[in-house]
């Protein structure tokens, strides 16, 4: 109860923030929840199930062209939205379907593989996806029935609403029955087998989860902000979700969301003062991984936290 | 009718033969030993029941069903629930969690009380919030025992399971043991607990079934002294 209390008041900061906020912190607020909801759904994956994928941008990226090339030939955004959805949760199950029969180290190449595969893909039929460039989506093209995404009160609340969703969703599916067979499997997966448990069916919903909520966030983000690009589909789209959960905590519900500002921030701060952002970036994970290795939150529940899903 | 009916078992490891031809039956509600020197095949074997090393050749029947070739997860569902040799707790997750994975196999609507009473079974329900990888060893190994009885299954099949237990420990999971009702698959090292809980005992030996019978029969086998029981390195 105190846990739901304390995941519930998080949200009410978010949006009490919402008035409070200037413009520009304003938009990356929203931005982050938004990239957050991607984390969150990695984390699914990764924190939970302890698949680790390199290419969860396919699933992103999906979402993301999916609803834009709709929407850009005058679908209903509505549907458009839903597709991406779809595309999201549909891809990983394709993908799932041929990357869980490896594990570990070649599960991450398989997966690379398929994400490096579509990005090429994209670049390859540029006349029809815009390649590298992308493309625009128009004003009418950003409208969900009464809500208007380029306006940004509307767009802190979309967000808000998809980040809201995507949190409590975890918190359910973690203290559910199936969120503990995830652990089980993340722990052990030979002795979960052994329990009972077809473990490769375990697996592939927890990927077609994390895309489902991958191919949210890629969708709503390029609805948001009105451009769907090349650049979505790329490795770094990978890396990051890897890095916010990292740095928030792999197997929190809060850490995805806490990793993603905090490194939205340090890249944001480290850049108005130095060129070599990156570097500011590395040296904050080379300290995270020698001080607290699980993060944030990982490490706040090691040091008694213990009761933190 | 027996529970399980394996016939005609064949597993090799490149030119090791494991399992070399081996029949075995179980009757249901009997405790059946499997007995035999480091390297005699017993542990192939119940790989081989309950699905952890497919089969090369023969067929093994559970129930009157063919499970030769359903996965080790099937055949968990059809009632055959394996303790692990080496503890193979889940060490970060509660004591709890640890066995609600296994009632919850089992399609239980209430979770915590079939948890609690499995818990409960093997003495362990105050313990329940603690990280299983915090437990003693004996509590491990009754953690381990507990997971496989919650699994409410027909054939639990235990793998060494007094290895490393205190003398007072043995005894209470002897008398664990002897209050199951599921048929009981034993592969132990303890003599005194094998010629105390077993109906009928297999020995192997190289792949091959050596002897079978009641303890009394194999205690007076001269083929199983000398290979085993009485042998200058009997506990080889």
């Amino acid at each position: 109860m105190r846990m739901l209390a304390l995941h519930l008041g998080v949200l009410a900061v978010l949006a009490a923030a919402q008035f409070l906020l200037p413009a520009y912190h304003h938009t990356n607020a929203a931005r982050i929840m938004v990239l957050a909801v991607y984390a969150i759904g990695y984390n699914i994956a990764f924190g939970y199930t302890g698949l680790l994928s390199l290419g969860h941008a396919l699933f992103f990226a999906a979402g993301m062209y999916a609803t834009g090339l709709l929407v850009d030939r005058g679908g209903e955004p509505w549907l458009a939205l839903l597709a991406g959805l779809v595309a999201g949760g549909a891809v990983a199950g394709a993908v799932g379907l041929l990357a869980l029969r490896t594990a570990g180290p070649a599960f991450m190449i398989v997966t690379l593989m398929f994400a490096q595969a579509f990005h090429l893909a994209i670049l390859y039929w540029g006349g029809f996806t815009g390649g590298d460039e992308g493309f625009t989506l128009s004003g009418a093209a950003r409208r969900l029935g009464p809500l208007d995404l380029a306006d940004p009160t509307t767009r802190y609340f979309v967000a808000l609403a998809l980040v809201s969703v995507a949190m409590l969703g975890t918190l359910a599916l973690v203290r559910s029955r199936l969120g503990r067979v995830l652990v089980a499997v993340r722990e052990n997966e030979e002795r979960t087998r052994m329990l009972g448990y077809d473990t490769f069916r375990a697996k592939l919903l927890a990927l077609m989860l994390s895309g489902l909520a991958s191919g949210a966030a890629g969708s709503t983000y390029g609805l948001m902000f009105g451009y769907v690009g090349g650049s979505f589909a790329a490795i770094q789209y990978s890396i990051l979700p890897l890095i916010w959960v990292l740095m928030g905590g792999a197997g929190t519900v809060l850490g995805p969301l806490l990793g993603t500002a905090l490194m939205f921030y340090l890249i944001d701060l480290s850049s108005s003062v130095t060129t070599a952002s990156q570097a500011v970036v590395g040296a904050a994970l080379i300290g995270l991984i020698l001080f607290a290795p699980r993060g944030i939150l990982g490490t706040l529940r090691e040091r008694g936290l213990r009761g933190l899903p | 009718m027996s529970l399980l009916e394996a016939r005609g078992l064949i597993c090799h490891f490149g030119g090791v033969k494991a399992i070399d031809g081996v029949d075995f039956d179980l009757e249901p509600g009997e405790v059946h030993a499997l007995i035999g020197s480091n390297g005699a095949g017993k542990s192939t074997l119940v790989g081989l029941l309950s699905g952890r090393i497919p089969v090369q050749a023969g067929s093994i029947r559970f129930d009157g069903r063919d499970i030769t070739r359903l996965p080790a997860h099937a055949r968990v569902a059809c009632g055959i629930a394996y303790a692990f040799q080496i503890t193979s707790v889940f060490p970060r997750l509660s004591v709890f969690d640890n066995v609600a994975l296994a009632v919850q196999r089992t399609g239980a609507r209430d979770l915590r009380a079939g948890t609690m009473a499995a818990l409960d079974r093997v003495g362990l329900a105050a313990l329940a919030d603690r990280l299983a990888g915090a437990l003693s060893y004996g509590h491990q190994r009754l953690l381990e025992i507990a997971m496989g009885l919650a699994l409410a299954p027909r054939l639990l099949i235990l793998d060494e399971p007094t290895q490393g237990l205190a003398a007072a420990e043995i005894d209470s999971f002897k008398a664990l043991v002897r209050s199951l009702p599921a048929t009981i698959l034993l592969i132990e090292h303890n003599m005194e607990v094998v010629m105390d809980l077993a109906g009928r005992i297999t020995v192997l030996g190289n792949g091959r079934v050596l002897a079978r019978g009641t303890p009394a029969e194999i205690r007076a086998n001269p083929v199983v002294q000398a290979a085993y029981l009485g042998g200058r390195d009997a506990d080889a």
